[in-house]
């Protein structure tokens, strides 16, 4: 349906004809960002009905005390789960340091966060099916579980910064008590979903249109096969490239993922893109100068590193089984 | 009464800023409105989702943002 009224403006109202470059990238536009809206309206609304209930408190709650192994693959799921403002970072990573939750199960929900949210899986189910999207949520988690587990065995907490590590030295002596479970109304539930809502949709919106708009761009100007021609899988460089460049690109989840659609459309190998995409949101700039007040600059870089190599590796491995 | 807005740089934050300026008017009631950046200060107070708001030293509410009305309801 949606798609029948892209069709109709792009080459009724417009008068282009299919196989021009701006009818294209016009109609590619237009169906996607109506889909999308529709989709994030339905899903964030919904979602919001949901996670009324689960606050970082809780969560903060629950992981306290947890065994290690468990206490990785937990605190990714939930950072998975949970979603929080950026600026959040480093009260959630003070808060849970406080509560004596090892540094590694901290930053496994802190790196996680940012990659997998309820909208980034929206958007990519609706793009790439739901074979890319399993995989991406794979690696996000995998990433955090990973990370967090290294970062405990180099023993990082020795590498946090002033404040913070006199708030790991106190934590490690902690009593949390368990956070109270409130029974929400379904009316309450209703008023959070709904400011949720407007909340997530008002801040988002621009993304996905700049994010369908380079996508619709790529998907109509650039000739099908020259990712082929430049970046085939063949250069293994182009990988790590392809990790570094999305560094200094921030972008959050929404906007990248129409980006990547368009990349994968266009024959970017799987592996090249999922690395770039994944690298491009969680190497952020903002969330950097965040935690650098919180981390020496070692640790920072340790992290950094850390996640070039493992983005570097899966898109090596996924280039390779594809 | 001291009112402060506890939040780092983000959009949320200085809405929340806005609205407690606002909700002060509205109520007309007396009081004194801080915005609270610094770390220590956020901890102290236990909250781990910004934005939020404390009341003469209570936290009335945390990780949500408010309009000015909600908000001159609470002082």
């Amino acid at each position: 349906m949606i798609k029948q009224f892209a069709d109709y403006v792009t080459f009724s109202l417009m008068g282009l004809s299919p196989g021009q470059h701006l009818a294209e990238a016009l109609n590619f536009f237009i169906y996607d960002t109506l889909k999308i809206f529709f989709l994030l309206i339905v899903m964030i609304y919904l979602i919001g009905l949901v996670r009324v209930s689960l606050p970082v408190e809780r969560v903060r709650a629950y992981l306290a005390g947890k065994h290690r192994l468990i206490g990785y693959v937990l605190g990714s799921i939930f950072g998975a789960i949970t979603p929080f403002c950026s600026c959040s970072s480093i009260p959630v990573f003070l808060g849970f340091t406080s509560a004596g939750i090892p540094l590694g199960m901290t930053m496994a929900f802190l790196l996680t966060s940012p990659l997998i949210n309820e909208i980034a899986v929206i958007l990519l189910l609706s793009l790439v099916g739901w074979k890319i999207t399993l995989l991406y949520v794979l690696i996000g988690l995998g990433v955090g579980i990973v990370g967090g587990l290294f970062l405990d065995a180099i023993k990082a907490e020795r590498m946090l910064q002033g404040f913070a590590r006199k708030v790991y030295e106190e934590g490690q002596h902690a009593q949390i008590e368990a956070a109270e479970k409130k029974r929400i109304a379904m009316k309450d539930r209703h008023q959070f979903a709904k400011r949720e809502l407007r909340e997530v949709f008002g801040r988002i919106w621009i993304w996905v249109i700049v994010g369908v708009g380079v996508g619709a761009a790529l998907h109509g100007f650039v000739p099908d096969t020259w990712f082929e021609a430049h970046l085939g899988s063949g250069q293994w460089w182009s990988v790590p490239v392809a990790t570094v460049i999305g560094i200094p690109l921030y972008s959050n989840a929404t906007a990248i993922i129409p980006i990547m659609e368009s990349l994968i459309v266009k024959g970017l190998p799987l592996g090249t893109t999922l690395a770039f995409c994944m690298s491009t949101v969680a190497a952020s700039f903002p969330e950097f100068v965040m935690l650098k007040q919180v981390m020496q600059w070692r640790l920072l870089a340790i992290v950094f590193l850390m996640l070039l190599i493992a983005f570097t590796i899966v898109g090596w491995a996924l280039n390779a089984i594809y | 009464m001291k009112l402060e807005v506890l939040g780092t740089g983000c959009a949320k934050c200085k809405t929340l800023h806005e609205n407690v300026k606002k909700a002060v008017e509205i109520s007309g009631k007396e009081a004194e409105v801080v915005k609270v950046e610094d770390f220590p200060t956020i901890m102290k107070y236990g909250v781990m989702s910004t934005p939020a708001l404390v009341k003469d030293g209570k936290v009335l509410f945390s990780g949500k943002l408010a309009t000015a009305e909600e908000i001159a309801g609470m002082l």
